[in-house]
């Protein structure tokens, strides 16, 4: 290609669309590493199940020590649906549908949703920072030493636990909320407890609404844990990396779960 | 902790999960209330279903007995044709009307079963003759304006 002369404003635009082209290219193939990352870890999971030890102790790790955040958060949550939904619907002499409004919004959208975002900051970052701190310490090059793959030992495992251990807890979640509902609505505002339930009943579906709620928890799952070792096995091995990299897993976690959450509402829930 | 303390706290998690889920199933969805074992479908046309919606509510006296499970349009008649799944230990007699009726002012749209008085009852897969259609707000008021307008007219005319 024929060299364009360093000067002018010929040069500059030309320098200008370098950038964005490598910028371009630069986002394709992290898209690329994602892809190619992902497909490699869903490779290594049916051969992980068979270990199931490795994943009961993921489980454990992920899904357990989260119990308290998501049980106290889902109540607390609840609690104020409680109240801002009697305070909207009073207005319009439905607070019967109280116990409708805070099943609904909490089983599609609050539970699966909230869940996520609590797990990426509560599990996706422990997983990150261990596995960046392996790294650090030469654990995974170590392993790899010994012919064992690091992908199928460590992370197949957290991947299966975190895909676990999401939908159980976003179920808890909304369970807890609409218990902590029912406690301000019925117990301390007054609402007719017959109502507050039949009016759920009549309008939450099992399987339109409870079951989507659920297979939202599931791709959240699958986003979040994969996210969260990503940037674990692909941060820089030193204390800094792996802060960034800790820090980078809430973002990302965050923003694709949002992103996801939008796609999934419009192709679940957009037609009446 | 042992191995077996940690599959324990793993089991009672899960088990706290699929709990939550059987109580999101049971007590807040209407997986209990979904007409179980055998039923039969009976269908009805009506001159205009309002906001009748599939999986409204088929009741007599109040009682619940049956969903409506399909609505859509006679292309004969124009009408709208609304299949009901009626519990199987429910029977209506042949002379049974269905009128589509709302809970409370501003609530759903159910369907009401009106039984007669014949000896024989409706048989699976029969249409249920005698219907009224669902009240709509829109006509009623026009009535009312109509009406009224039409009483102004005579007055003016005095």
């Amino acid at each position: 290609m024929r060299a364009a002369p360093r000067n002018g404003w010929l040069a500059r635009a030309h320098d200008r669309v370098a950038a964005l082209g490598a910028w371009a290219l630069g986002v394709l193939q992290g898209l690329g590493h994602n892809a190619a990352f992902f497909v490699e870890l869903v490779k290594f999971t049916p051969p992980a199940l068979r270990r199931l030890f490795l994943v009961v102790a993921q489980v454990h790790k992920i899904g357990n020590y989260s119990l308290t955040i998501i049980l106290a958060s889902g109540l607390a949550v609840g609690f104020v649906l409680g109240l801002q939904g009697y305070y909207t619907l009073s207005r319009y002499g439905a607070a019967e549908s109280l116990g409708l409004l805070v099943a609904l919004s909490l089983v599609r959208e609050l539970g699966p949703v909230v869940t996520a975002l609590l797990f990426a900051g509560r599990a996706g970052t422990s997983l990150t920072a261990e596995i960046g701190l392996m790294k650090a310490g030469e654990q995974l090059a170590a392993m790899e030493m010994m012919a064992v793959d690091p992908r199928a030992r460590v992370l197949a495992p957290r991947f299966i636990g975190g895909i676990i251990a999401m939908p159980l807890l976003a179920a808890m979640f909304s369970a807890v909320g609409i218990i902590g509902s029912y406690i301000v609505g019925v117990g301390l505002i007054g609402v007719d407890p017959g109502a507050f339930w039949a009016q759920m009943q009549g309008g939450v579906d099992v399987w339109d609404d409870v079951g989507n709620g659920v297979l939202k928890s599931i791709v959240f799952g699958v986003a979040c844990t994969f996210v969260a070792l990503y940037q674990g096995y692909e941060s820089q091995a030193t204390p800094e990396g792996v802060a960034q990299a800790t820090t980078r897993t809430v973002v990302v976690s965050s923003l694709v779960v949002l992103a996801l959450d939008f796609v999934l509402t419009a192709a679940m829930f957009s037609t009446p | 902790m042992g191995k077996k303390g940690i599959e324990t706290l793993v089991g009672l998690f899960v088990l706290l999960g699929f709990l939550a889920l059987v109580f999101l199933a049971l007590q807040a969805a209407n997986l209990a209330t979904l007409t179980r074992g055998d039923t039969f479908t009976l269908t009805a046309r009506f001159d205009n279903i309002g906001g009748l919606k599939v999986r409204a509510p088929v009741k007599s006296a109040g009682v619940t007995v049956g969903r409506v499970t399909a609505i859509a349009l006679d292309r004969e008649t124009f009408q709208g044709l609304v299949t009901l799944e009626i519990e199987r230990r429910f029977s209506f007699p042949r002379d049974t009307s269905a009128s589509i009726l709302t809970a409370g002012l501003l609530g759903d749209q159910y369907v009401g079963l009106n039984p007669g008085g014949d000896d024989k009852d409706l048989a699976a897969g029969d249409v249920i003759r005698i219907t009224q259609s669902a009240v709509v707000l829109e006509n009623l008021i026009s009535q009312f304006l109509f009406k009224s307008a039409a009483e102004g007219g005579g007055d003016t005319k005095k």
